[in-house]
C-alpha cells in the first residue's frame, strides 16, 4: 500500500477492483465502512460477481475476467477526453510533459523492438528523449506530439465505451456509471482510493493491472494524498514482510537486486544498479544503492566481509535464469532437482495444475515439508480416491514433515499491507513437537555448516563465512534477527561536519546512516529504524491520532522511516500549498518540512524544482513505465491465455500477451471453447484462510465443502439445481463440487456472445477437518504473468456438467 | 450467581403472586444493534460465538448456499441468512444476523413451565437457566423468531444469552467484539437507538428512503434490533416478521385457560362432593333391605 | 358362577384397567406439574422435572396401550342404541340416585357409553398430539406453528380427560359395591339387578342355557 488501512477512511470513493476486500480482509474493511460512515464516501465494486463487497457497495459493476485493463484504459479515456484529471498535477508531478524517443511505437498489439524471433522485446525505444546533460526533455505545455500525456491519449483512445463492453461485457450505462464515480475525485479536495489484491495479481497481466490504475490514481492526483494511493491488500498476515525481506527468487532484502551471471564483479554490480539521475536537480534517491547493498553483505558476513574481498559479493550466488517457483516445479518435472525444502506453503494446493505439481514432486529424491497441519503437499503420495488419485507405490520420494509454529506460538513482527510493522509476542508455546521456523531453518543450517566443515564441498565460503552471531547458535531469537535486520555501526560514524551520530555497536536509527564502506551493517535497509538504540519501535502502542487523519505515528513502526503515506511531499503543489487543507499532513516552517507524517522529500524548500517522486530518476510518477515492464510502457489489453472469445477485438493478430510466462509443456495442456465453453475463475472466502484453515474445526463449520457458483441461466441450460454435485473440467482434470446456484454470477454478453463464468473458491482438498474435497488447482493452467511469475488463477476455461 | 438473582425482572414459571426480587432500583437497559446496511456477512460473529461459548456444532454439508451451520441449533446460537433479491435490475444481497432477539415481553418465557428456567434480566437480556430447563420445548413454541432450539444430547433449549456472562461484568457480547466492521454494537437501549437514527439518516441519503430500526412493538421491543434499509419489508431479510406478536394460542395456553381448568376442577370436585353429600351412596346391598322394609 | 356373584370384568380388562389407571396418574400429575408450574413439585412423582418430561410421555404411551386393551374389550358394548334414550330424558332422576326405577341398564349406561367414546377420544388425539410435540425426538420435524397447536390442544384434552376420569371415579365410589368389579372381577348380583338388570338377564339366560345343557 502506498498509504495504510486507516487511510482508507480519508476516502471519497473507495474502488474494489481486483479484489473483494470485505471477502478477503474483513478487519481492514472496516475503515472502508467508517469512510461511508463518517466520510460520506461511495464504495465502486468492478468484479465479475456480486461479492460480500459488492453486498455494501453503492455500485457493483460487472467484467469478464481477465479484462481489468480495457476497463480501466476505457475509464482512462473517458478522463482524458472529458478533462476529468487534476491537471496541475499531471502536468508538475508525472511524466506527461517528458518527452518520448520518436522510435517508440505502437503498433496492431505489439510496442516497438519486438523481435519474434526471440519472443522478447528491445526495450531501449521505450525511453525519454535526452538533452546534452543527459537529462530528460520536456514539454510543460502537453502540446508536443511526443510528449507522454499525448502518446497515453492516443494509446488509450481505441479504449471507447463500445470497446469496454464488446470486450469486457460490461453494460455501457454501467461502465458510464463507474467512470462518473472516478471522475468525481479529479477535484484536488476528492480522493480516491484503490483496494486491489489476487484479483489483479493474479494473470497473465497482473503487473499491468495494477499499473493501468496507477496510472488513473496519478492523473486524478490521488497518489500520496490522504485517501488516495494505490493500495495492495497482502494475502497473507506477513506476505507484505516477505516481499520486503525479499524471499524471492532473484531479490535480496529491501527490493535489491539477486546479482545475474553478467555483474561479474561488486563494482559492475552496483554499476549497473545503481540508476542515474535523468530529471535535473532531482534526488534519486536510489543512488544510494551501493550503501544499502554494501551494509547488507556486512550483514551477511560479519568480519568476513572486507573491501579485499569486495565483501564476499562473489559468494553471493548469480544467477543465470529466474527460477522462480514456476520454473522450480517445472525443473522438478524435467528431473532436474532432487530435493526441495518446502516452508510454509502447500505446494500441491498453491501453485496451478495439481497434477503437474503431484507429478514434479514424485520426481524427487526427498521433500521437507516446515508447516504448522498436515498439507497435502506433504501427503501428495496418499491415494485419497478421485480426490488425489495417486499410486504410492510408484512414488520414491522420501518426505521430511516438520511440525513448526503459527503465528501466535512466537514472538516476532508482521507487517501489514500498510507497511506497519507490528511487534507480536507468544500466545502458547507450539504444541508437540512443534518448533518456531527459525528454530528449524538454524538447526538445518548448523547441520550444513557442520558437513561442509568436516567434507569441504564446492564454494564452502557461502556457509562457513555466514555472520551466525546468535546467542543461541540452533535457535536465533526473533529479536536478535529484527535487530540485525535494522542494523548497526561497526565503527563509530560521524556525519559531515564531524559530529559523532553512532558509536561502534550501536543501532541504526535510519539509512540514511548506512555506510557503502562497510563501516555498517544492515539486513534489509528499508527496516533501518525499526530497533534503534531507543529500542523496539514495532511494540509500541500509542493510539494517538493527532491529525485525526488516522496516521498515528506511535503505533508501531512504518517502513521506511515511520513513513505513513508515501509520495506525501506530493499532497501539496510545488510550493506546499494542500491540494485539499483538510488533509494537510506536511508543512515548511521556515527550515524544513514538518507535520503529522514523516516527509518523504529532503529539505528542499517550497518552491523548489525538486520533484517529489524522490525514488525516481526524474522525480515524477510515470504514466509512461519506460522499461520496466516485460509488456510495454503503457498497458495493453492481452486475452488470457485460455480465451472465451479466442480473439482480441483491438488487434486480432496480437491475441494473447506476446511476453506471457509459458513453459512448452503447459501450452500444450491449454483448452479452447470447444471443449471448455465456460470461463472459469478462483477465489477465495471469508471462512477460510487458503487451504491452512481448513484443518480447524470452528473454520469447516462455517464452510464445510467445496461449491462452485454458476449463474441462474447456466443452471437452466444444464438443468443445475443449487445443491447438485457437478462435475468441473478444463484441460487439466477435473473436480467435483456441490453447485451453488446464484444471482450473484451473471451471463454476460462479450464479443456479441452470452459468456457464462464459473466461480471456484478454493478451500478444500484431502487433508484437514471438511469434508473432504478436490483441490480448485487442479483446473488451473501454469501460466505466468510476464513480469512477476505470478500464476494466471483468474481466467481460464472450463465445462460444466451435472453429476447424476 | 446468586445476587445476580435479585436482577431478574421475570421468572418463567413463576406464580404472580410471589415474584421475583424486587428490592433492587432498575438497571439500564442493554441492546446489541445489528446494521444490517454494514453487514459483510463474514461469519466473524458465528465463530466468535462459538469460541466463547465453547459451542462446536458438526461439519456440515453445502446444500447450495452460503449459510452453514444451516440453522440455529442447540450448538450455533447465531447464523447469518444470506438473500438475494432483485428489483428493478438491482442485485442486492442482504445478509442478516440471525438469533435471540431479546424480547421485552419474551414469548418463550411465557411459554415456559419451568420455574426459573427462562429469566429477563432487568437490563433486558432474555436467559435461560439451564439447570431448570426441563427441555419441553414450549419456548420454541413461545418464540415469535423460531429462535430456541432443544438439544437432542442433553435435552435443553439452548439459544443466545447476549453473552450475558461477559455484560455482568462489564464487556460486550463476543460477537459484538469480533465484529470488523462495527456492524454489530451493544450498548444502553436509548444509545442504540441514537446511533440508529444517525445511521437510518445516512441510509435514506443515499436513497434508502425506508430505511429504519427493527424494533417491534409487539413484543414490546427487542434488545437485539436491527438498521434495516428496507424497514418497510422485514420479510426480504430472510422472514424477518414484519409485525411478531406472542401467537395468541400461547396466550389463551398459559392465560385464561389456567384459571378456568382450575375452576373446572374445583367445580367437579365441588359438584361430586355436593352431590354425594346430597344423594348419598348407593349401595345395593343397601338398597335390597330398604326394599324389602 | 356363585349364587350371589356375577362375572363382570375378565382378568385382562381388569389388568388393562388399572395399568391405565396406574399410566394415568403419574402422567396427569406430571402433566398438571407442566400446566400449572406452581405445581412443579408433582413432578416429584418421576423424581426431578427433567425425568418427568423424559418419562411423561413414555407412561402417556402406556396410558394408550392399556387404552386400547379397554377399547378391545368394550367397544361391542358401547355402542349407543335405541334403548339407550330413556337414560338421556332421566338424567336428573339418575343423579337423584333413582336410575333402577326409570331405565332398565344393559352391560352399560350411556353415561358410561359417552365416557367411554370421551375417553377414546381424548387418549387419541393426547397420543397424536403428544408425539408431534414431543421433544427432542419429533418435534422438529414438524413446523413450530402444528407443534405449538398441539401442545394447547394437548392441555386442553387433558384437562377435559382428567375432569371425565374424575367423574368417572366418582361414579365408582357412588354406586358402592363396583370397585370390587374392577378388582376381583365379579359383581354381586344386587348391585348387576340394580344397575345393569337388563345385562344380568341376559347372563342368567346364558347361565341357564348353560345348566339345562348340563342337565339334558
Amino acid at each position: 500500500m502506498t498509504n495504510h488501512w486507516v487511510d482508507i477512511k480519508n476516502a471519497n470513493l473507495i474502488v474494489v477492483m481486483g479484489g473483494n476486500a470485505a471477502e478477503a480482509h474483513p478487519v481492514g474493511f472496516r475503515w472502508a465502512i467508517d469512510a461511508k460512515i463518517n466520510n460520506k464516501a461511495k464504495i465502486l465494486v468492478v468484479d465479475p460477481r456480486f461479492t460480500r463487497s459488492a453486498a455494501v457497495a453503492d455500485e457493483h459493476v460487472r467484467l469478464r475476467p481477465g479484462t481489468d485493463i480495457t476497463f480501466l484504459n476505457g475509464v482512462l479515456n473517458y478522463l482524458i477526453s472529458n478533462d476529468k484529471y487534476q491537471q496541475e498535477y499531471v502536468r508538475e508531478y508525472t511524466n506527461a510533459s517528458f518527452l518520448v524517443r520518436d522510435d517508440f511505437d505502437f503498433n496492431d498489439g505489439l510496442f516497438s523492438g519486438w523481435d519474434e524471433s526471440k519472443k522478447q522485446y528491445d526495450k531501449s525505444s521505450w525511453n525519454y528523449q535526452f538533452d546534452e546533460d543527459g537529462y530528460a526533455r520536456r514539454d510543460p505545455t502537453l502540446m508536443h506530439p511526443r510528449c507522454v500525456w499525448n502518446l497515453l491519449k492516443k494509446h488509450v483512445s481505441r479504449y471507447t465505451p463500445e470497446m469496454v463492453e464488446q470486450i469486457c461485457g460490461t453494460p455501457q450505462a454501467d461502465f458510464l456509471k463507474a467512470c462518473e464515480m472516478f471522475a468525481e475525485t479529479a477535484a484536488p479536495d476528492k480522493t480516491m482510493t484503490s483496494l486491489y489484491a489476487l484479483g489483479w495479481t493474479e494473470h497473465t497481466v497482473g503487473a499491468q493491472n495494477i499499473r493501468t490504475m496507477a496510472i488513473i490514481q496519478l492523473i486524478l492526483g490521488n497518489i500520496g494524498m490522504p485517501g488516495g494511493g494505490i493500495n495492495a491488500l497482502r494475502g497473507h498476515s506477513n506476505v507484505q514482510g516477505l516481499t520486503d525481506i525479499g524471499v524471492m527468487a532473484t531479490a535480496l532484502p529491501g527490493y535489491l537486486g539477486l546479482p545475474n551471471e553478467r555483474h561479474v564483479d561488486l563494482q559492475t554490480y552496483l554499476n549497473m544498479s545503481t540508476p542515474k539521475m535523468t530529471g535535473r536537480g532531482q534526488v534519486n534517491y536510489w543512488g544510494n544503492y551501493p550503501k544499502f547493498f554494501i551494509s547488507l553483505l556486512k550483514s551477511f558476513y560479519g568480519d568476513k566481509a572486507t573491501p579485499e574481498n569486495e565483501f564476499g559479493y562473489h559468494w553471493l550466488p548469480k544467477f543465470q535464469q529466474m527460477v522462480d517457483a514456476m520454473r522450480f516445479i517445472e525443473m522438478t518435472e524435467n528431473g532436474e532437482i532432487n530435493g526441495f525444502l518446502v516452508q510454509g506453503y502447500n505446494v500441491v494446493a498453491c501453485m496451478p495444475n495439481k497434477h503437474k505439481s503431484i507429478r514434479a514432486l514424485s520426481k524427487l529424491k526427498f521433500l521437507v515439508v516446515i508447516d504448522p497441519v498436515a498439507s497435502e503437499t506433504a501427503n501428495f503420495w496418499q491415494n485419497h480416491d478421485e480426490f488425489n488419485d495417486v499410486k504410492p507405490e510408484e512414488i520414491q520420494t522420501e518426505v521430511f514433515n516438520l511440525p513448526s509454529s503459527l503465528f501466535a506460538e512466537e514472538d516476532g513482527s508482521i507487517t501489514n499491507s500498510g507497511r506497519w510493522v507490528q511487534w507480536h509476542w507468544e500466545g502458547a508455546p507450539p504444541p508437540g513437537e512443534g518448533k518456531t521456523d527459525s528454530a528449524i531453518i538454524a538447526e538445518i543450517m548448523m547441520k550444513i555448516r557442520e558437513l561442509y566443515e568436516k567434507e569441504g564441498g564446492r564454494l564452502p565460503e557461502q556457509i562457513l563465512n555466514m555472520a551466525w552471531d546468535y546467542s543461541k547458535k540452533k535457535h536465533p531469537s526473533s529479536e536478535e534477527i529484527i535487530k540485525e535486520v535494522n542494523g548497526k555501526a561497526l565503527a563509530d560514524l560521524y556525519d559531515g561536519n564531524g559530529t559523532l551520530i553512532l558509536k561502534k555497536g550501536q543501532q541504526v536509527s535510519s539509512f540514511a546512516q548506512l555506510r557503502a564502506d562497510g563501516s555498517t551493517a544492515c539486513g534489509c535497509w528499508i527496516y533501518a529504524g525499526c530497533w534503534t538504540e531507543a529500542g523496539n519501535q514495532m511494540a509500541r502502542r500509542d493510539t494517538a491520532d493527532p491529525s485525526g487523519l488516522g496516521n498515528m505515528p506511535g503505533w508501531a513502526w512504518a517502513w521506511p522511516v515511520n513513513r505513513r503515506i508515501l509520495y506525501n511531499r506530493a499532497s501539496m503543489d510545488r510550493n506546499g500549498k494542500p491540494w485539499d487543507p483538510k488533509r494537510q499532513l506536511l508543512h515548511w516552517d521556515g527550515a524544513k518540512w514538518t507535520g503529522y507524517d514523516v516527509p518523504d522529500f529532503t529539505a528542499a524548500p517550497p518552491g523548489s524544482e525538486v520533484n517529489p517522486f524522490i525514488m525516481q530518476q526524474e522525480g515524477v510518477g510515470r504514466l509512461f513505465a519506460l522499461d520496466k515492464m516485460a509488456e510495454g510502457p503503457f498497458s495493453e489489453h492481452y486475452e488470457p491465455m485460455e480465451s472465451p472469445i479466442g480473439t482480441n477485438p483491438l488487434h486480432p493478430n496480437v491475441v494473447t500477451s506476446p511476453t506471457v510466462r509459458l513453459f512448452q509443456r503447459d501450452a500444450a495442456e491449454l483448452g479452447n471453447t470447444e471443449k471448455f465453453p465456460y470461463v472459469g475463475t478462483t477465489y477465495r472466502l471469508t471462512e477460510h484462510f487458503h487451504t491452512l484453515t481448513k484443518a480447524s474445526e470452528l473454520n469447516a463449520m462455517t464452510q464445510p465443502e467445496a461449491f462452485a457458483e454458476i449463474s441462474e441461466t447456466l443452471a437452466a441450460k444444464l438443468a443445475i439445481k443449487s445443491g447438485d454435485m457437478i462435475k468441473v473440467t478444463s484441460a487439466r482434470g477435473f473436480v467435483k463440487v456441490k453447485a451453488v446456484v446464484t444471482k450473484r454470477v451473471k451471463q454476460l454478453m462479450v464479443n456479441g456472445q452470452p459468456t457464462e463464468v464459473v466461480g471456484l473458491p478454493i478451500h478444500w482438498g484431502f487433508k484437514g477437518a471438511t469434508r473432504k474435497g478436490f483441490l480448485t488447482n487442479v483446473l488451473t493452467p501454469s501460466i505466468g504473468d510476464s513480469n512477476t511469475q505470478t500464476p494466471e488463477f483468474k481466467a481460464f476455461l472450463v465445462n460444466v456438467e451435472r453429476v447424476s | 450467581m446468586s445476587l445476580q438473582t435479585q436482577d431478574y425482572l421475570a421468572r418463567s414459571g413463576t406464580n404472580a403472586l410471589t415474584p421475583p426480587p424486587r428490592a433492587r432500583d432498575a438497571q439500564l437497559k442493554v441492546a446489541k444493534l445489528i446494521d444490517v446496511s454494514i453487514c459483510i456477512g463474514c461469519k466473524a460473529c458465528q465463530v466468535a460465538c462459538a469460541e466463547w461459548n465453547d459451542l462446536r456444532e458438526e461439519v456440515g454439508f453445502n446444500v447450495g448456499k452460503y449459510e452453514n451451520p444451516l440453522n440455529l441449533s442447540s450448538e450455533t446460537w447465531t447464523v447469518m441468512r444470506f438473500n438475494e433479491i432483485e428489483e428493478n435490475g438491482k442485485l442486492q444481497w442482504l445478509i442478516r444476523k440471525d438469533g435471540c432477539m431479546h424480547c421485552s415481553d419474551p414469548g418463550c418465557l411465557k411459554a415456559c413451565p419451568s420455574p426459573g428456567a427462562i429469566v429477563k434480566h432487568a437490563n433486558g437480556i432474555v436467559d435461560f437457566i439451564s439447570e431448570n430447563c426441563i427441555g419441553c420445548g414450549y419456548c420454541v413454541t413461545g418464540c415469535p423468531f423460531d429462535v430456541p432450539r432443544i438439544s437432542s444430547h442433553d435435552k435443553r433449549a439452548y439459544k443466545c444469552t447476549l453473552c450475558v456472562d461477559r455484560v455482568s461484568v462489564g464487556q460486550e457480547p463476543a460477537c459484538v467484539k469480533t465484529c470488523p466492521t462495527s456492524a454489530i454494537r451493544f450498548g444502553t437501549k436509548e444509545d442504540m437507538k441514537h446511533v440508529a437514527e444517525e445511521r437510518i439518516a445516512e441510509l435514506q441519503s443515499r436513497g434508502f428512503a425506508n430505511a429504519g430500526l427493527y424494533d417491534p412493538e409487539g413484543v414490546g421491543g427487542t434488545h437485539v434490533m436491527y438498521v434495516l434499509h428496507h424497514a418497510d419489508r422485514p420479510e426480504l431479510y430472510n422472514g424477518l416478521p414484519k409485525d411478531p406478536k406472542i401467537n395468541p394460542l400461547i396466550g389463551f395456553w398459559k392465560g385464561i385457560f389456567k384459571p378456568l381448568a382450575a375452576v373446572g376442577f374445583a367445580v367437579t370436585f365441588a359438584a361430586a362432593a355436593l352431590h354425594y353429600l346430597a344423594v348419598g351412596p348407593i349401595d345395593p346391598e343397601e338398597h335390597d333391605e330398604e326394599e324389602k322394609s | 358362577m356363585s349364587k350371589h356373584l356375577v362375572r363382570r370384568h375378565s382378568y385382562v380388562a381388569r389388568v388393562g384397567h388399572w395399568l391405565t389407571v396406574f399410566s394415568f396418574f403419574v402422567v396427569t400429575l406430571s402433566g398438571l406439574a407442566f400446566f400449572f408450574p406452581s405445581l412443579r413439585w408433582l413432578t416429584a412423582i418421576f423424581g426431578t422435572p427433567q425425568l418427568a418430561q423424559l418419562l411423561h410421555p413414555i407412561f402417556g404411551i402406556i396410558m394408550i396401550l392399556g387404552l386400547c386393551i379397554l377399547f378391545v374389550k368394550n367397544v361391542a358394548h358401547a355402542i349407543l342404541d335405541k334403548d339407550d334414550v330413556p337414560w338421556f330424558t332421566n338424567v336428573i332422576e339418575i343423579l337423584k340416585g333413582r336410575e333402577h326405577e326409570v331405565v332398565e341398564v344393559g352391560q352399560y349406561n350411556a353415561g358410561q357409553k359417552m365416557l367411554f367414546w370421551t375417553i377414546i377420544g381424548l387418549g387419541a388425539v393426547l397420543i397424536v398430539t403428544g408425539i408431534i410435540a414431543w421433544q427432542p425426538y419429533f418435534a422438529p420435524l414438524f413446523p413450530v406453528s402444528v407443534v405449538r397447536l398441539c401442545l394447547v390442544l394437548h392441555s386442553l384434552s387433558a384437562i377435559a380427560l382428567m375432569l371425565g376420569i374424575i367423574v368417572h371415579a366418582y361414579m365408582a365410589f357412588w354406586y358402592k359395591g363396583t370397585i370390587r368389579g374392577m378388582i376381583r372381577g365379579t359383581v354381586t348380583r344386587k348391585w348387576a339387578a340394580l344397575h345393569h338388570p337388563r345385562w344380568l338377564r341376559e347372563i342368567e339366560k346364558g347361565e341357564d342355557a348353560h345348566s339345562s345343557r348340563l342337565s339334558s
